[in-house]
């Protein structure tokens, strides 16, 4: 096993998580949470193939397909709900649409 | 034949549901007609019965079909028609038309003349099962039918709190009563093992010797249901406050037929009676008491209606006295007398009511005769039937056979308080129609009196008219064989109490003409000062009686539901309710719709399983 570690490729991989994690919690623009729920997807695709790799098994590289293609759905869906909150109330912020609250 | 008997309560109920189920869309002539019509047919069908009755005296008996039916308990939905219940069968239905026919006049222009006619329907489906009843089950489910529609009657005008308290007091205090019935029957029911009254009455003399306790015991309760219902001392406060319903009901349910349900009962059940001569007795005396102290008070009422409902009371106390002396026959000769003459009074007394712009109080009018002629008439002709003049009114021949069976059953007692009861309806009877009818118009209402006008007024007035007369004591009740026979006596002595009683009656008159036309204003002086304006307040307040219930009851009840409102167990269970409350409260804080928090929310729930994942690993 040459290469990178599977250590570093774990830390690289919490690191990009919690970034993602921070923004999703922190951010208010619709874009920036889409954006930090991709990061996150990728840190837990990174894992995957990071422990692919360590253990020589094709299913880490089979999980990241998985993980790109819930991806994909993730952001048609999460772009579409920008498009209508752009449109229906003229911002991206995501507290100006708490009206339902309990 | 045996399909007119149900066809007499089947169509006043009919009329019920017709009127109800309208939901208000019907008018006021319609209401009216469906009204009287159910009635007016129902009228027929006893009509037609009457007919077939005096051809062939004979029981009949119809039974539709078992009510219930648990072991040997079976009572049926069964009908019987003899004497006595087709006599009450006739006055219900006769003069429940012609009072059905006068609220047609009387009720014009009100709001809610479908829902009246409904109840008075309704009034006269119940009044009928309770007589046609052949088992006392039945009798109980009509006596309490009658109870709700007096109650929903009396509250008619519902907008007026005071009506609605008066309909709250007269279904409690009945109540009262009827809850002595109840358990009259199921104590009859266990030692007798049926509720049918022909059975019962067969079984009851083959059980007990005449005075044994447990029968004593039945009397006694059934005799308790039937104060209740007819207004006798100690339950009697309820009917003159009844009065604030429309005055056709007044006539009908508190004059002519519900109030006279309790001496039917106890006719219908004199044989159990019989076995029980304490209570029988008892029911004398209470009779007797009733009719001196209602005799008194209403000496001293100023409403119209008022004095009619004390009189009302009075005479029914003439009726258990009469049951009291063994003479049931003329107890319900009595009863039927007093249906036509009391009916003629309230109906008259509406007409002026009405005439007079909903005047009612008697020291507002005056001056009357003038301008209302018929309810003139109604009155003089009613009340000298009420005062029993000799020779030409109902009263006297009914009020008469009571004074003498009395006599010849060796009660001086009761005479003597019949024959002071005769003097004091004298003197009450002028001194109503004196001050409502002569002197001056007191009030701008009595000065623009308007005369009613049109055959739904004209008719029932002047045919009670005739009935209060002689006429109507020409209908016998065909009571031979049902009641037991009257007591005979020298036709000396009876000669002899019938001058007496005239001589009673007419004095009385004599004095109230002298006392109310002559000496007013030495009346109304003893009566404004010292004595004897206490004595008229205690009678104007009918001796007192409200007052003591008010202190002894009825506050001492409203206490402890106050001292029971907080209620330390039930503070308990309250707890409850705080607690789902305040959870409610505090999850409905976290439902915030921002995204942001739900994520944060998301993160350290995960956070805190993995933790406690790791830490219980």
């Amino acid at each position: 096993m040459n290469g990178v570690p599977l250590d570093h490729a774990l830390v690289l991989a919490s690191i990009l998580f919690t970034l993602g994690l921070a923004g999703l919690m922190i951010r208010r623009n619709m874009v920036f949470v889409l954006m930090s729920l991709e990061i996150m997807l990728n840190a837990a695709g990174l894992a995957f193939i990071a422990g692919g790799t360590a253990w020589g098994q094709p299913e880490g590289q089979a999980m990241f397909l998985l993980v790109i293609t819930l991806a994909a759905a993730e952001a048609s869906v999460g772009l579409a709900l920008l498009i209508q909150l752009n449109q229906r109330f003229k911002t991206l912020d995501t507290d100006a649409v708490s009206r339902m609250r309990g | 034949m045996s399909f007119l008997l149900p066809l007499t309560f089947l169509l006043p109920l009919a009329g019920t549901l017709l009127l109800s189920l309208s939901r208000g869309r019907l008018g006021e002539r319609a209401s009216a007609a469906i009204g009287t019509a159910s009635v007016g047919l129902s009228a027929l069908a006893t009509a037609a019965l009457i007919a077939g009755y005096l051809e062939a005296p004979e029981r009949q008996v119809v039974t539709l079909w078992t009510w219930v039916s648990v072991g040997d308990f079976q009572p049926t939905l069964g009908l019987a028609l003899d004497g006595l219940s087709l006599t009450l069968l006739g006055v219900i239905t006769g003069v429940g038309l012609l009072i059905h026919l006068f609220a047609a006049w009387y009720m014009r222009g009100e709001s809610g003349i479908t829902r009246f006619y409904a109840y008075m329907n309704l009034f006269v489906f119940s009044m009928v099962l309770l007589v046609l009843g052949d088992n006392l089950l039945l009798l109980f489910l009509g006596w309490e039918g009658v109870g709700l529609c007096s109650y929903l009657l009396i509250g008619y005008y519902y907008r007026t709190a005071a009506n609605g308290w008066a309909a709250f007091k007269a279904f409690i205090v009945t109540r009262v009563g009827d809850v002595f019935l109840a358990i009259g029957l199921f104590l009859l029911f266990r030692e007798l093992g049926t509720l049918n009254i022909a059975q019962l009455l067969e079984r009851a003399p083959q059980l007990w010797a005449e005075g044994a306790p447990t029968v004593e015991l039945a009397a006694l309760l059934l005799l308790g249901g039937a104060l209740g219902k007819s207004a006798q001392l100690p339950l009697h406060t309820w009917l003159a406050d009844a009065m604030a319903g429309p005055t056709p009901v007044s006539a009908l349910i508190h004059a002519a037929t519900m109030v006279t349900a309790g001496v039917y009962l106890i006719a219908r059940m004199h044989e159990l009676f019989l076995l029980a001569p304490d209570v029988l007795l008892l029911t004398g005396v209470i009779g007797a008491l009733t009719l001196l102290a209602a005799g008194f008070a209403a000496l001293a009422q100023t409403d119209i209606k008022r004095v009619l409902a004390y009189s009302t009371m009075s005479q029914i106390g003439y009726m258990f006295l009469a049951l009291g002396a063994g003479a049931f026959d003329a107890a319900i000769f009595h009863l039927m007398t007093h249906a036509f003459f009391k009916a003629l009074l309230f109906l008259s007394a509406g007409a002026v009511i009405v005439s007079c712009h909903h005047e009612q109080d008697m020291r507002r009018l005056g001056g009357l005769w003038r301008k209302l002629p018929l309810a003139y008439a109604g009155f003089v002709v009613g009340g000298a039937a009420l005062a029993a003049l000799p020779l030409v009114t109902a009263g006297f021949y009914s009020k008469d056979e009571i004074l003498w069976q009395a006599l010849a059953a060796g009660h001086g007692g009761l005479l003597v308080a019949g024959l002071v009861g005769a003097f004091l309806t004298s003197i009450y009877t002028l001194r109503l129609i004196i001050k409502t009818f002569h002197g001056e118009a007191k009030s701008d209402n009595a000065r623009h009196a308007e005369a009613g006008q049109g055959l739904a007024h004209g008719v029932p007035l002047i045919v009670l008219m005739v009935l209060s007369t002689f006429l109507g004591a020409w209908l016998t009740p065909p009571l031979a064989g049902v009641l037991p026979d009257p007591h005979e006596g020298s036709a000396g002595w009876h000669t002899a109490l019938e001058i007496v009683a005239s001589l009673v009656a007419l004095g009385g008159l004599a004095l109230a003409a002298w006392l109310f036309l002559r000496r007013r204003k030495w009346l109304a002086e003893q009566t404004s000062q010292g004595w004897g304006a206490r004595l008229w307040r205690w009678w104007h307040h009918a001796w007192g009686f409200d007052t003591a219930y008010d202190r002894g009851l009825v506050r001492p009840y409203w206490r402890t539901v106050h001292a029971l409102r907080s209620d330390r167990v039930d503070g308990l269970f309250g707890l409850v309710a705080i607690m789902v409350r305040m959870t409610h409260l505090g999850l409905s804080w976290t439902q915030t719709g921002k995204l942001r928090f739900y994520g944060l929310s998301m993160v350290g729930g995960a956070t805190l399983v993995i933790l406690v994942l790791a830490l219980v690993r």
